[in-house]
């Protein structure tokens, strides 16, 4: 099997999720943005796992799902926490954390 | 005169094992006043003395016993125990029981306990009674010490001891910034001499291995002159400190802001008199090393002549005493430096001077107590009367000191001034003008105070001091009048074989001498000009004027202060300014630029901290790629 066209998908997966984190304001959009950079790493999981005949990417992949759901929902709440005191999802203006 | 083997000292018996009693009796005491607090204010005086006491009976039964003895066995070691034991050293702490030292301890003790009876009346109503005596028992305690010891260090736990003690009392009135600057001054100026203490008992351990008398004896023979000199040196610097000696001498005459009975006992009695006292214990040392020795006497000739002169200037009393005490020990110093001749004559003279100098301490601590503590003779005259037993126990004293034959100075200076001129006519010749002169200032000190007219302040009534402030004055006076008639015959033979001369056979009663018939006259003169000048018309009771400069030398000490704060303490403290100064820049600048940098480094990598997720995000990625470069990289070379 061709694993070639999978991990390019792979990377330009990647590449767009980092462009997104990168460029991107609204918390909501950073967000998806992580998820697409994750999953585009368990498809690499998943493609090298099949072929190599292997279970342990399917397995990681399942670890990163997993990981990725708890986070949502930490992640989330605290947007949620953030819009409701400052009428904003954009993640500049919450920069209170610095020098 | 033949230099003898200084005894070997015998095993202990009976009492003599006991005899650390008479050191650990005061030492108690003195804890247990300074530790129980207000509980002992009551009694606690009372139990200071009795210790003072007990170690005087102690003493003098010892003195009963080596008495008995053959002269061969007079000297006991009494081992105690180990004190210092590391590798191949062993340090043996013990006393030596001998001719010489027990002597000293009978003076210490029995002195120390007459002068805590008068304590009692002195300071009756000090607040601070209880801290007095303890004070006065630690002295006891580390002046035995330091003269029991068998070992050097063990004498140097005592000397450090008696300069605790002397510090302590000297500033006892510690309200008072003079006091407790004079108190500063003795221990600092102290400190110098110790160094030199240090130095010698450094260079006998690491010449002989060991610094215990039997040890150090038995291995001066084999010095080479140079380190025998350089010994004879360090103990002179040590015992230059705390006797009091030129050119160490400054801080006695501070050291009278001290309660009188202090100066009686340490700063006149006992405690000054240790440096003659480390001289003679080193008398093998110095058979060994002419240059020393000759340092010694030349040490003591010029400090008998400086406080002759500035003891002629003083209005204050006890500066005329302590002035006087240098220029005793002054001479003390001179026997010590002629050799073995003059050993016995040393100790002598120290023993009757401990007795009238204490005397006349107390005589004038009993004047100041009846003039509301007025220390300047411009404000005494005619005490004869209203001070009875004041006035006839210090004359006692005053004839002592000056020398009036049959009195114990007599005999006791005239064998110095005697033996110094066989040995070495100058210092002879100093050694007799110093006689005259102390004939001149006593004279003069006792006109003031006792004859004459009335010059007191007004408000103040001259009343004898009670009676156990006299009659201790009494008890003290007996012996500065027979001291010499009992003594002169029988302390040379009996100090012989401590200090290795021989017995120079004298009797009690004088013998007849072109020089002790000069000096006689010599100290008739000084009386005689002493009464011309100061007995004759009245005093005036302001300082009067003078362009003359020898007076104005003398009543600022001939300058010592001066010249210590222009020689030694001006530039000492420029050095230390200029080690401040590089510690500031050139230490503190390096340290704290070294903190700076960091600090700015900081300041510099907290803006990376700007609060910006995104850029944080890109960051992290660029950290990523530059991870990914060196793998990259490391996986193709």
């Amino acid at each position: 099997m061709n694993s070639e066209a999978y991990v390019i998908l792979a990377a330009i997966l990647f590449a767009i999720g980092v462009l997104g984190f990168l460029v991107r304001r609204n918390a909501l959009v950073l967000f998806m943005s992580v998820e697409l950079m994750l999953n585009s790493c368990n498809l690499l999981f998943v493609t090298f796992a099949r072929q190599w005949g292997n279970l342990d990417g399917q397995v990681a992949s399942f670890f990163v799902m997993v990981v990725a759901a708890a986070e949502v929902v930490v992640g989330l709440s605290i947007i949620v926490a953030i819009f409701r005191t400052r009428r904003s999802a954009s993640v500049d203006n919450a920069n209170l954390l610095k020098f | 005169m033949t230099l003898l083997d200084t005894l070997t000292p015998v095993a202990p018996t009976g009492l003599f094992t006991s005899a650390w009693l008479m050191i650990a009796i005061p030492l108690v005491v003195a804890g247990l006043l300074l530790l129980a607090g207000k509980v002992t204010n009551a009694w606690g005086h009372l139990v200071a003395t009795a210790a003072s006491i007990s170690a005087f009976v102690i003493a003098a039964l010892l003195f009963v016993d080596l008495l008995g003895r053959d002269a061969g066995q007079r000297a006991v070691g009494v081992p105690l125990y180990d004190w210092i034991t590391a590798g191949s050293w062993t340090i043996k702490a013990g006393l030596l029981i001998d001719p010489l030292s027990i002597l000293f301890a009978m003076l210490i003790t029995g002195v120390g306990s007459l002068i805590h009876v008068y304590a009692i009346g002195y300071m009756a109503h000090d607040p601070g009674r209880r801290r007095f005596f303890a004070y006065l028992n630690l002295f006891i305690a580390a002046m035995l010490t330091l003269v029991l010891a068998d070992n050097y260090l063990v004498l140097f736990l005592g000397w450090e001891g008696v300069g605790l003690a002397s510090y302590l009392l000297i500033s006892f009135w510690q309200h008072k910034p003079s006091a407790a600057t004079a108190g500063k001054k003795a221990f600092v100026v102290n400190r110098v001499g110790d160094l030199g203490m240090l130095m010698a008992v450094f260079t006998m351990l690491a010449m002989f291995g060991s610094s215990s008398f039997v040890d150090v004896n038995a291995g001066a023979a084999s010095l080479t002159p140079f380190w025998a000199t350089m010994i004879g040196i360090f103990l002179l610097l040590g015992a230059c400190g705390k006797s009091a000696q030129v050119p160490l001498q400054s801080w006695l005459l501070d050291a009278m802001e001290g309660p009188t009975p202090v100066s009686a006992l340490i700063h006149a009695a006992t405690m000054v008199t240790a440096g003659v006292y480390l001289v003679v214990r080193s008398h093998e040392i110095y058979a060994h090393t002419v240059t020393a020795q000759l340092a010694v006497a030349i040490v003591g000739t010029v400090t008998l002549l400086a406080g002759a002169w500035i003891g002629c200037a003083k209005d204050d009393i006890k500066k005329v005493l302590a002035g006087s005490t240098m220029s005793q020990i002054g001479y003390m110093m001179l026997a010590a430096g002629i050799g073995p001749e003059g050993y016995a004559f040393a100790i002598f003279h120290l023993l009757t001077h401990g007795f009238f100098k204490a005397n006349m301490f107390l005589g004038a601590g009993s004047v100041m107590h009846g003039m509301h503590d007025d220390v300047n003779m411009r404000h005494y005259g005619a005490l004869r009367k209203y001070m009875p037993y004041t006035f006839i126990t210090f004359a006692m004293g005053y004839l002592a000191i000056i020398g009036f034959p049959m009195f114990s100075g007599f005999y006791s200076k005239d064998h110095i001034i005697e033996t110094a001129f066989e040995h070495q006519p100058v210092l002879g010749l100093c050694a007799l003008v110093g006689a005259g002169v102390t004939a001149f200032y006593m004279t003069r000190l006792m006109l003031m105070t006792f004859f004459g007219e009335k010059r007191w302040a007004q408000g103040v009534h001259p009343h004898e001091s009670p009676a156990v402030m006299w009659i201790p004055l009494v008890l003290l006076a007996i012996p500065s009048v027979i001291a010499g008639v009992v003594m002169n015959a029988w302390i040379g033979a009996w100090l012989a074989p401590a200090v290795g001369a021989e017995d120079p056979h004298l009797h009690w009663y004088p013998h007849l001498s072109l020089i002790g018939i000069v000096t006689t006259l010599v100290v008739a003169a000084g009386a005689f000009l002493g009464w011309w000048l100061f007995g004759r018309g009245p005093i005036p009771a302001a300082v009067p004027y003078t362009s003359n400069l020898a007076i104005i030398a003398g009543r600022n000490d001939l300058f010592g202060d001066a010249f210590n704060e222009n020689v030694l303490m001006k530039p000492g403290q420029a050095v230390t300014a200029a080690v401040t100064a590089v510690d500031k820049s050139v230490i503190d600048g390096a340290v704290e630029g070294s903190a700076q940098l960091a600090l700015g480094f900081g300041a510099g990598l907290r803006r990376v901290q700007n609060g910006y997720v995104r850029s944080y995000g890109l960051t992290m990625i660029v950290g990523l790629f530059v991870i990914g470069l060196v793998l990259v990289v490391g996986r193709l070379v």
